[in-house]
């Protein structure tokens, strides 16, 4: 039941409008590959580990390829020729490749039928092996449990995977239900995965594979003792969407931050190329049950929260669309939005109010990812852990999903482990001292909050319209989302991008896409 | 742990302000009180709490008393504290660095570059090096600008250039000549192990090889960033927080008045 009264026909026209921005965009990503989706297909066929000068084996392998003219064929057929011609694994395939005994885009080609069978044969195993951590998690929940929503999510970032451990499991213990490790700064725009355990980052530490399952383990233990699965969240962005992906999916992580657009626009990827990643990495990350994160959030980082909340439900829209051509069901997409709105506002609480149960109703299935104010904390650390309460009482009133945890230091360093105590007890108190406000209160009729919700949606709604009509990448160039212009052809990693031939196959996009 | 709502210390300290020995000031002048908190990495018992309370003392604080103590869990202790510092400070003797110039607002910088300068200001910014934040130079340079301030592209007589985030030096420097920019912004938000200190001196030495660094006026600004640690660093003027556009745009108007720029 709506609270807001908002215009259902408005809403279905707005999805509606987003369905067509995606099916177009889509067209583009069908007939598309990337230098990231073929090393993921080689990752998930069984490829890892580096070479003697630290280059990761996916990334020799997919040079090989394409250096030969192969990337629009695909790594699958190549690889999966190869093992029939040379009956070695994969893993040995890729080890030959990079001693430079072999280059498997010249070996004799068995029949498509036979090279189609390999494949799967060996995909299937994959699969089989992130099936298996789906249902572990579904064990685990069932068994331990798990908090209640909103989840407590923080951040660790201290660099040293060790050191995010002991921050982690202490957060853990603190109530924290997600864990997110943030990454080091700079490695989005990284056109490989890092190898192994790391001790040095700036900002964050290196999601590897490694990293992630010396987390997964600590968690573990951690949810053991704590008697609640903890989630593991990692950043599914930048250059390598889809490969951290896939080392997810293998490493039962539960939540990734995963948005359609966010890489154009605040780290100058090429859109091309993002769009195309985009879509390999949400086919996995929903077959493992991973809830993605849109990072709507951002737009407010740059834009005026108040002036520019449409361009957040707009592009909500858009990211529900292409989650959805992606497999991923309603309840594992935690779209995005923010409390950022100036603090001296006039009823500014009551603005943000009006957006988050907007944002509730609009996506009644979705776990929510709410995120903190940001751009106006201070060096205040006593007002800013106000600023955190109000943020938590709108989170409970409005039922998000994950609630990613305000710090009252935000602007000043990453977070002590202190702090973050202080701001998991902060949302404790306040989730729990007001857990059924929501259903106790209603909105008064054609009040602020809902004037403001509808205002919100209409808005959003026309602006869906303009891209509707005039195109996703056209609407990306005039700089309609978060004031960022971006070009077609600009950007990182536009020449990884490659029209598919005939001859192109990847099998996991068939499994994953059927739930096998 | 709180001693009641009265406190019936005896005073026998001096109770008249002297600035040669100022103390941090609770509610009686000289009363030194001091408000901290801390994490020990130690169980939290009771072991724990008279641990940080004789820390205290160690950092000069008298009859410290350990408020809070809350349990943060693999053997980490949390810690709030109040006490009395006993040191004391010569304000009468402190010299600080302050940005030089007189603060304007927007349409009297304006006026200002028209009187003296008599051509628009090319201004380039960027959060350079790896740091993906653009939450400062965004506030000092769109045009909406920050708390009711507006930024530099809102200024008719500034052309403004916000480069974005993880902007490289060399990149920063190259689209700087290509632009003929008179003044460089440099903003550095989230900090790690003091990455940012090496990257504004890496721009500052990379200026310097090439020969242009008094072609420009070249700013720094973010959360960490004092006008003293940009003066140290080789940069003509730091802003930290609290700072906004305008402070920016009268000092690098005025300074180019000053160096004959024009």
């Amino acid at each position: 039941m709506s609270k807001l009264n908002l215009n259902q026909d408005l809403i279905r026209k707005a999805r509606e409008s987003a369905r067509h921005i995606a099916e177009d965009v889509q067209k583009f990503i069908d007939i598309h590959t990337t230098i990231a989706v073929e090393r993921t297909v080689t990752r998930l066929l069984g490829v890892d580990g580096v070479n003697d000068v630290g280059t990761p084996l996916p990334n020799v392998v997919v040079d090989n390829i394409k250096a030969n003219g192969g990337l629009g064929t695909g790594a699958a057929y190549f690889l999966a020729n190869a093992v029939l011609h040379t009956g070695m694994t994969a893993q040995e395939i890729a080890e030959k490749v990079a001693a430079g005994e072999l280059d498997i885009t010249k070996l004799p080609q068995k029949s498509v039928k036979e090279i189609h069978e390999k494949a799967n044969e060996l995909a299937a195993l994959m699969v089989e092996r992130v099936k298996n951590n789906r249902a572990q998690r579904e064990d685990y929940l069932n068994t331990l449990g798990e908090g209640k929503r909103p989840y407590l999510y923080v951040i660790v970032a201290t660099g040293n995977i060790y050191e995010d451990v002991v921050q982690a499991q202490s957060a853990a213990k603190q109530g924290a239900d997600i864990i997110a490790v943030i990454r080091t700064t700079g490695q989005s725009l990284l056109d490989y995965v890092p190898y192994g355990a790391t001790t040095e980052g700036f900002g964050g530490t290196y999601a590897t594979q490694e990293n992630f399952r010396i987390m997964r383990k600590a968690l573990d233990e951690v949810g053991q003792e704590v008697g609640r699965y903890i989630r593991l969240c990692n950043y599914c962005s930048g250059l390598c969407m889809p490969e951290i992906a896939a080392m997810g999916a293998m490493e039962r992580l539960d939540v990734m931050l995963n948005d359609a657009l966010y890489g154009i626009l605040f780290r100058d990827i090429n859109m091309q190329r993002t769009l195309v990643d985009q879509n390999f990495s949400r086919i996995i990350n929903g077959f493992a049950g991973v809830i993605i994160n849109t990072g709507e959030d951002n737009y407010l980082t740059t834009a005026d929260a108040i002036e520019e909340a449409h361009t957040v439900l707009a592009s909500q829209f858009i990211n529900e669309q292409f989650a959805l051509k992606a497999g991923i069901p309603e309840e594992q997409m935690g779209l995005g939005h923010a409390f950022e709105m100036e603090p001296g506002v006039e009823n500014g609480f009551l603005l943000e109010l009006a957006q988050a149960q907007m944002a509730r109703e609009i996506f009644p299935k979705a776990p929510l990812k709410y995120m903190p104010p940001t751009k106006f904390m201070t060096g205040n650390i006593f007002k800013g852990h106000i600023q955190d309460a109000l943020f938590n009482m709108v989170s409970i009133w409005t039922n998000q999903g994950l609630q990613l945890l305000g710090m009252m230091t935000e602007a000043i360093h990453t977070p002590l482990m202190s702090e973050r105590a202080l701001s998991i007890e902060n949302a404790r108190y306040i989730f729990n001292n007001m857990r059924n406000i929501g259903d106790e209160m209603e909105f008064k009729q054609g009040g602020m909050i809902q004037s403001r919700a509808a205002e919100v949606l209409e808005n959003a709604a026309r602006l869906l319209q303009n891209i509707e009509e005039e195109g996703l990448f056209a609407t990306l160039e005039q700089g309609k989302f978060g004031g960022v212009k971006r070009s077609r052809t600009g950007g990182k990693g536009l020449d990884g991008v490659t029209e598919k031939d005939a001859r192109y196959f990847n099998p996991f996009i068939e499994m994953m896409l059927s739930g096998q | 742990m709180s001693s009641g709502l009265y406190s019936m210390n005896k005073r026998d300290f001096d109770i008249t302000f002297d600035p040669k020995r100022v103390k941090p000031y609770g509610d009686t002048m000289n009363d030194g009180k001091v408000q901290l908190s801390f994490t020990l990495p130690i169980q939290a018992d009771e072991k724990a709490k008279e641990a940080a309370r004789l820390y205290a003392m160690k950092m000069g604080l008298e009859e410290p008393s350990v408020v809070h103590m809350m349990d943060l869990g693999v053997g980490y202790s949390y810690f709030v504290v109040f006490g009395n510092c006993v040191h004391t400070i010569d304000v009468t003797d402190i010299k600080v660095t302050k940005v030089e110039s007189t603060v304007m607002g927007m349409s009297e910088v304006d006026e200002y570059i028209r009187k003296n300068i008599g051509r628009e200001v090319v201004i380039v910014g960027a959060s350079t090096g790896t740091d993906a934040h653009t939450v400062g130079i965004d506030a000092v340079m769109n045009m909406k600008g920050y708390a009711g301030h507006y930024g530099l592209e809102r200024y008719d007589m500034i052309d403004a250039y916000n480069l974005g985030s993880q902007v490289p030096n060399e990149e920063f420097i190259r689209k700087a000549v290509e632009l003929k920019a008179d003044v460089l912004l440099v903003s550095q938000t989230v900090t790690q192990k003091n990455v940012h200190i090496q990257n504004l001196t890496n721009l500052i030495e990379l200026l310097e090889a090439e020969g242009l660094r008094d072609k420009f006026i070249v700013a720094c600004g973010g959360p960490r960033i004092s006008h003293e640690l940009a003066k140290e660093l080789g940069y003509d003027a730091g802003f930290g927080a609290g700072t906004y556009a305008e402070d920016v745009a009268s000092f690098a108007v005025q300074e180019m008045v000053n160096r004959g720029m024009k």
